[in-house]
């Protein structure tokens, strides 16, 4: 087969300024001395410039560490990692955003690339002239949108305001008429970041639809997304990325699985390394995140008909004040289907205003029949409302709810819904 | 950064990426492919440009009246600086089309790489589209400007000779490339450093004070005629008093001096801001 993407030992660094670090708290009068001592700084700095040179190799990140693959001419290849993982960098440096600093990538056909939708509207301009000049930044050529363009406005459905300037779109109608251009595009090779994120639910199978359609022309595609569903759908091999590197390549299911399991000590609990969190968390630290069964197991699998705890343990470096600590629940497809903390309770919100440095554990209990059966994602958030959030990861743990039991198994049916609860229902003849 | 070649056994366009070194090559045949996109972006900032205003593209010719009107009362009627006997209003105007343009392109360049930041951060196009549709966009404003100097020109009788044919394009050529050339060096540093934005105000003053806008070229002493043709935007001024007005000398070899500094400005300006533009994503 021949290749329509080969990247060979692709590594990326970025310089991080020590500056950020310093003005974690903003203080205004930081900043104000700061830049009032800048052009001091610079004139010291000229004196001595082979010395701070050597000082800077220290503030140097590698987003990308030697990653080499390739995909074949028709492919479709799934791309997934946690934030920060060097997914977006990857992409950056195979749309030509920025240049890598060693390796080298070839591509074969004109590549398409959709970081973004909607890239250049201006606001002042109609729905008519965004769709011209959208189409030009993203490479095609004037007579092609021209061909495309009742294509474009019926995807849009925004036909009866394309004389109207985009601002007074809702961000509904601009985010549709975004990715209407975006999903014409026809170029060989497809670079796409996140973009079906956007829109109601609907427009997302629509455009969940449009990919699958891409995909089927035969043209060469490359996904990421934190929607695992879509992956799912949409490709059949999928590269996990880790701290820069490639850590597997695997048909998608295995990847997929993979990546939600990974760091895991074993199944129904994950960990953190304390290098896998990031440095602005603190004086949060996440030890581990765990699903446990009504005895006590650390269990991947629990009954929809039986209570699960969720246990979350972490340390505190430093008192904080106002700290809570939360779960995500999530389907597999990335819906939520509840978010709660452990302050909820008025009551414990009283007794634990401030927490002191220490080893801690959040547990909560979800009840029994809840849940419908299927696998679903944990995440975490630790913050004080409307201060700081210290840490977050959507997506940390996964586990699965076997049904057995749960009402209305006697139909072998797939229940819609990610909950099912026992309902109470009554039946009265009423004539 | 990226070299395209034809790959020998197929049609298909193959595009390698990899660290450029040194200087880069300057990459035309990209500027190439997308020619119709600094189309667009001209017609995307003129669009845009008098959008909510109540006088619209009026504005292209308040300000350069405005600025005339003040000029002639200030330098000929209170200072009384020669104007080669020419109607002072046209001998102003006459140089304040142009250096409005020149200003006009500085500005709206040093500006258009900041002020698209998520178009350099999420797609892929040659970067020198930004400031070069910026300084092309100004011609347009200059275009109706001018339609007033021809109505102001029939009114003072002052007629242009033949020569203004070829002469005008010639200067505004010169006038593009001198403002291009330093809207590439201002746009590629203001990535970098936002100091630009202070210092142009300052510049573009001090610039227009060492170039005959507000006094004509004759009373520039002889021997420092030489130093003042450095000044490509002196060139671009006479030359346009000459051609439109028929006043000073024809073009001679000062012009020459001050087109050779203008390319100069515009081949540094085009290498500096090539090896600048890799790193314009994460700098930005």
């Amino acid at each position: 087969m021949t290749f329509a993407i080969k990247v060979e030992s692709v590594s990326k660094r970025y310089r991080i300024g020590a500056a950020p670090q310093k003005f974690q708290y903003g203080m205004l009068r930081d900043q104000i001395v700061d830049t009032v001592t800048a052009p001091i700084r610079l004139l010291k700095s000229i004196g001595r410039k082979s010395t701070e040179h050597a000082s800077r190799h220290n503030n140097f990140i590698w987003a990308l560490r030697d990653v080499s693959f390739d995909v074949g001419e028709g492919q479709v290849l799934g791309i997934i990692g946690r934030n920060g993982a060097g997914k977006s960098t990857l992409l950056k440096v195979l749309s030509r955003v920025t240049e890598p600093t060693r390796g080298s990538i070839t591509l074969r056909g004109r590549v398409g690339s959709l970081l973004e939708v909607g890239t250049g509207f201006h606001p002042e301009l109609t729905g008519r002239d965004n769709i011209y000049l959208n189409g030009a930044i993203l490479g095609m050529k004037r007579s092609e949108i021209a061909a495309k363009f009742d294509e474009i406005v019926s995807f849009s459905e925004v036909e009866q305001f394309i004389d109207t300037p985009v601002k007074r779109y809702s961000s509904g109608m601009y985010l549709r008429l975004a990715f209407a251009v975006a999903a014409h595009l026809e170029p060989e090779i497809l670079v796409v970041d996140e973009v079906l994120a956007v829109g109601d639910a609907d427009f997302q199978r629509k455009c969940l639809g449009k990919m699958g359609d891409v995909a089927q022309q035969g043209r060469t595609v490359l996904f990421v997304s934190h929607n695992m569903s879509a992956i799912l759908r949409l490709t059949q091999e999928t590269l996990v990325i880790e701290k820069g590197g490639l850590a597997l390549r695997a048909p998608t299911s295995e990847a997929v699985d993979y990546y939600l399991s990974s760091g895991h000590a074993k199944a129904g609990e994950r960990f953190w390394d304390p290098d896998e969190v990031p440095v602005n968390a603190a004086p949060f630290r996440p030890i581990a995140l765990r699903v446990r069964s009504p005895r006590g197991d650390v269990v991947d699998t629990v009954r929809s008909t039986e209570p699960l705890t969720v246990e979350m343990e972490y340390q505190l470096e430093a008192p904080i004040t106002g700290l809570r600590v939360g779960m995500y629940l999530n389907t597999m497809r990335g819906e939520f289907v509840l978010t709660s903390f452990d302050t909820d309770n008025p009551e414990q919100f009283e007794a634990f205003s401030a927490r002191q440095p220490g080893r801690y554990l959040s547990r909560c209990e979800i009840p029994a029949d809840l849940l419908n059966e299927g696998r679903y994602a944990l995440g975490i958030n630790a913050s004080s409302f409307a201060v700081r959030r210290y840490f977050q990861d959507e997506q940390a743990l996964a586990f699965n709810v076997d049904a057995t039991g749960a009402p209305g198994m006697h139909w072998p049916e797939q229940r819609l819904g990610p909950i099912r609860p026992r309902l109470d229902w009554k039946i009265e003849q009423v004539g | 950064m990226t070299q395209l070649t034809k790959a020998t056994h197929s049609d298909v366009p193959t595009l390698v990426i990899r660290p450029s070194t040194g200087l880069s090559a300057l990459n035309l045949r990209d500027l190439w492919v997308y020619r119709e996109l600094v189309v667009f972006m001209i017609w995307r900032d003129i669009k845009v440009r008098y959008k909510q205003t109540a006088l619209g593209a009026l504005w292209a010719i308040i300000q350069p009246v405005m600025t005339m009107l003040v000029f002639t009362f200030l330098f000929n009627t209170v200072a009384k600086l020669p104007t080669d006997d020419i109607p002072a209003p046209i001998f102003s105007f006459s140089a304040l089309l142009p250096w409005g343009l020149f200003t006009t392109a500085l500005n709206a360049a040093s500006r258009s790489l900041t002020s698209n930041t998520n178009m350099i951060t999420k797609t892929y196009f040659p970067r020198l589209i930004l400031p070069m549709a910026s300084v092309l966009g100004g011609l347009v404003d200059f275009a109706i400007a001018f339609v007033i100097l021809i109505g102001m020109m029939v009114y003072f009788h002052v007629y242009p000779g033949w020569n203004a044919l070829w002469a005008v394009p010639v200067f505004l050529l010169l006038l593009i490339v001198t403002a291009l050339g330093v809207a590439l060096w201002l746009s590629a540093i203001n990535v970098k450093y936002r100091d630009v934005g202070y210092a142009l105000p300052f510049l573009t003053q001090f610039w227009m004070f060492v170039t005959p806008v507000v006094y004509s070229s004759e009373v520039i002493p002889e021997k420092w005629r030489v130093l003042f043709a450095l000044n490509p935007m002196t060139g671009v001024i006479n030359g346009f008093r000459w051609a439109l007005l028929g006043a000073g000398n024809p073009p001679d070899l000062l012009v020459a001096i001050s087109a050779v500094i203008a390319v100069l400005v515009l081949v540094s300006g085009l290498f500096y801001f090539r090896n600048m533009e890799r790193t314009f994503a994460d700098m930005i």
